[in-house]
């Protein structure tokens, strides 16, 4: 088993630095930097264009700074009911979406975590399975279709209900707790459901909201299934809308708009809507992503 | 001894505790019970795992055994299995579809450069934040890195859009250095760089979270010996860096190659356009135009067969080629 500690260094110990080594650092410095701006580059521009005025964006000077402070677009677009209706759509199958996945999760994590159990290498077997071959997108559309789930709720939830992936990494945390406490309890005359609530979930709570926040932004960030299953506008989630935004599905403006205004949505409505999406991941990126990667490493310990 | 396929449970055991009689059994893991008394005894767990098992038959097997329909005629309405065999017919007539084989070779060749790129780069990436001294400094670039992992693929697309606009930055660029500005997105020589670069940008942080691990359970006394041995850094990072994570590199190359083929269907949707189909399009938007836009259900099924029989025997190769050679393997 991998024990996990980012922060051990590994040979950092007493190398002395020559003059190799140091041209090394250097060019190493200039490559990470390298890295830090390549990938914000793109995010600051797109937060600088949404705060532009449309001269200034279609003759391609915005770069880093808006030039020509705008509002107009962040007006339109936080006043189109249409995209409040569908954030609030993404609030809800995110909500409803994570605590059914969760629950199913746990369940099966649970089980397939007692070593002792007859049949549990089946329904591990049964699980992984999956990761390495699925049906398909036609015969998944049919069935849901079938299923009468289109224009709703179900079709996004459902098909999607347990990531395996994060089955194995609840499974992989369930198998470190020690087995002591459970058998005392089984001997106090504890059933399984007791145990699981009131011994197990209590000592797994770091885990449970590992899965929450896994669930939680896979929800956030999907858009296929609605794409696929939603024909109604008022059931899209906002990705939805920025995708027909981007693929000028829609064009955001109200026929009735004045020229100037059109012409100035028009120029920045994307980077407006994209940068009121990201938001809220950006706002809780500092604080989730510690979560995420000992999810990952705890994901990655074979049994 | 009986077996009933279907879990269920014996009367009897209803509503009573787990109490003694199962008790020794589990002091004693050799011993086999049978299956009535593995079932009387743990039902309670049993009985946790049965709407999860219900999820993976009505989503993951049954559409599985849904693409009997690559050999079956169907009409939308009518039962998921379809209605008649018609045999091999949808593959026939696959085989000889021109844009098949095209979007095939696209798809081959969007996944090889893909790969090319996206599972070395991390690796160049994990090592060199692991030469970093300065702690915070390694974890700022980390926390940076990691972050387009976290967007969604609509956001991700929105902002690649935007950047090789006509006024976007790219295109900023290319005016800096006198030449006149090109309309990426339309232009099909320009789909596969935009796609394989954008895919780097996301994920080349992300990927080095493993590796980084792995380098952490290096032990540090091989480090001591190279240097004994006179080892430059170099060296170093050659005969006992690179070995030390070789598992990892393995797992990942063996889960990359099993997906090579289902290659990023939702980016592809959302960044290509028919100006671009000559070089963008693949086998998985390719099934969806045929199947779900235009209702030609059983044709798309059996390319969508044809592409996850071949994913899976990729994987399954790579396994076994992995294990033969350098001994590491997913089971």
């Amino acid at each position: 088993m991998v024990t996990v500690d980012l922060r051990r260094r590994v040979g950092a110990t007493t190398r002395r630095p020559n003059q190799g080594s140091r041209a090394f650092n250097a060019v190493n410095a200039v490559i990470l930097t390298g890295v830090v701006v390549a990938t914000l580059y793109p995010f600051i521009n797109i937060l600088a264009r949404s705060f532009s005025e449309e001269h200034a964006i279609r003759s391609g000077q915005v770069n880093l700074i808006p030039k020509g402070f705008n509002l107009t677009t962040y007006r339109t677009v936080l006043t189109d009911g249409t995209f409040w209706t569908n954030y609030g759509r993404t609030v809800e199958y995110t909500v409803i979406g994570t605590i059914i996945s969760l629950v199913l999760t746990t369940c099966y994590a649970y089980v397939t975590s007692k070593k002792q159990l007859r049949g549990r290498g089946l329904l591990i077997g049964i699980a992984v399975f999956t990761l390495f071959f699925n049906g398909g997108i036609i015969p998944n559309y049919v069935l849901v279709s079938h299923l009468h789930m289109r224009d709703t709720l179900w079709a996004i939830v459902l098909p999607n209900a347990i990531s395996v992936f994060n089955l194995l990494v609840m499974k992989a945390f369930f198998e470190t707790l020690p087995t002591e406490l459970e058998e005392a309890a089984e001997v106090d005359g504890m059933g399984t459901y007791g145990i699981l609530l009131r011994i197990v979930l209590p000592l797994s709570k770091a885990i449970i909201a590992t899965m929450v926040l896994f669930y939680a932004v896979a929800y956030w960030n999907s858009w296929f299934s609605a794409f696929l299953y939603m024909d109604r506008q008022d059931m899209f989630p906002v990705t939805v809308y920025l995708r027909n935004l981007i693929y000028g599905a829609t064009s955001g403006t109200n026929e009735d708009a004045s020229t100037d205004t059109a012409l100035q949505i028009a120029a920045n409505i994307k980077a407006v809507t994209v940068v009121l999406t990201v938001l809220p991941i950006l706002v809780v990126y500092p604080f989730i992503q510690r979560y995420f990667v000992t999810g990952i490493l705890l994901g990655a310990v074979k049994e | 001894m009986s077996a009933p396929k279907v879990i269920e449970l014996p009367p009897e055991s209803r509503g009573t505790s787990l109490a003694p009689p199962g008790a020794p059994d589990r002091v004693i893991p050799r011993r086999q019970k049978t299956l009535r008394q593995s079932i009387r005894k743990d039902w309670q767990l049993y009985s946790l795992a049965v709407l999860p098992l219900v999820f993976f038959v009505v989503f993951r097997y049954l559409p599985m055994a849904g693409n009997i329909i690559a050999f079956r005629r169907y009409h939308p309405g009518g039962s998921i299995f379809g209605d008649q065999w018609v045999g091999l017919r949808y593959v026939r007539l696959f085989l000889s579809d021109s844009t098949f084989w095209h979007v095939f070779t696209n798809t081959l060749i969007l996944g090889g450069a893909t790969l090319l790129f996206t599972f070395p780069l991390p690796i160049v990436l994990a090592l060199l934040l692991n030469e970093v001294r300065t702690r915070f400094l390694r974890r700022f670039v980390q926390s940076i890195s990691y972050l387009p992992h976290f967007l969604s693929i609509v956001v991700v697309a929105g902002i690649i859009v935007e950047s090789v606009s006509v006024d976007g930055v790219v295109n900023q660029a290319v005016k800096a250095i006198g030449h006149s500005p090109i309309p990426f997105i339309q232009q099909p020589e320009w789909f596969r760089p935009i796609y394989v670069s954008s895919e780097v940008w996301q994920t080349i942080g992300w990927g080095t979270i493993l590796y980084l691990a792995a380098l952490t359970t290096i032990d540090g006394n091989l480090y001591e010996a190279a240097r004994i041995d006179g080892a430059s850094r170099w060296r170093q990072t050659w005969h006992v860096t690179l070995p030390g994570i070789r598992p990892t590199m393995m797992t990942l190359l063996i889960l990359n190659i099993g997906t090579f083929l289902a290659i990023g269907f939702e980016k592809v949707l959302l960044l290509y356009n028919p100006l671009t189909y000559p070089t963008a399009d693949v086998l998985s938007t390719y099934v969806y135009r045929v199947g779900i836009l235009t209702g030609s259900f059983s044709y798309a099924a059996a390319i969508g067969l044809f592409e996850s029989i071949i994913g899976l025997v990729l994987v399954i190769s790579a396994n076994f080629v992995s294990r033969r050679a350098v001994g590491t393997s997913l089971w």
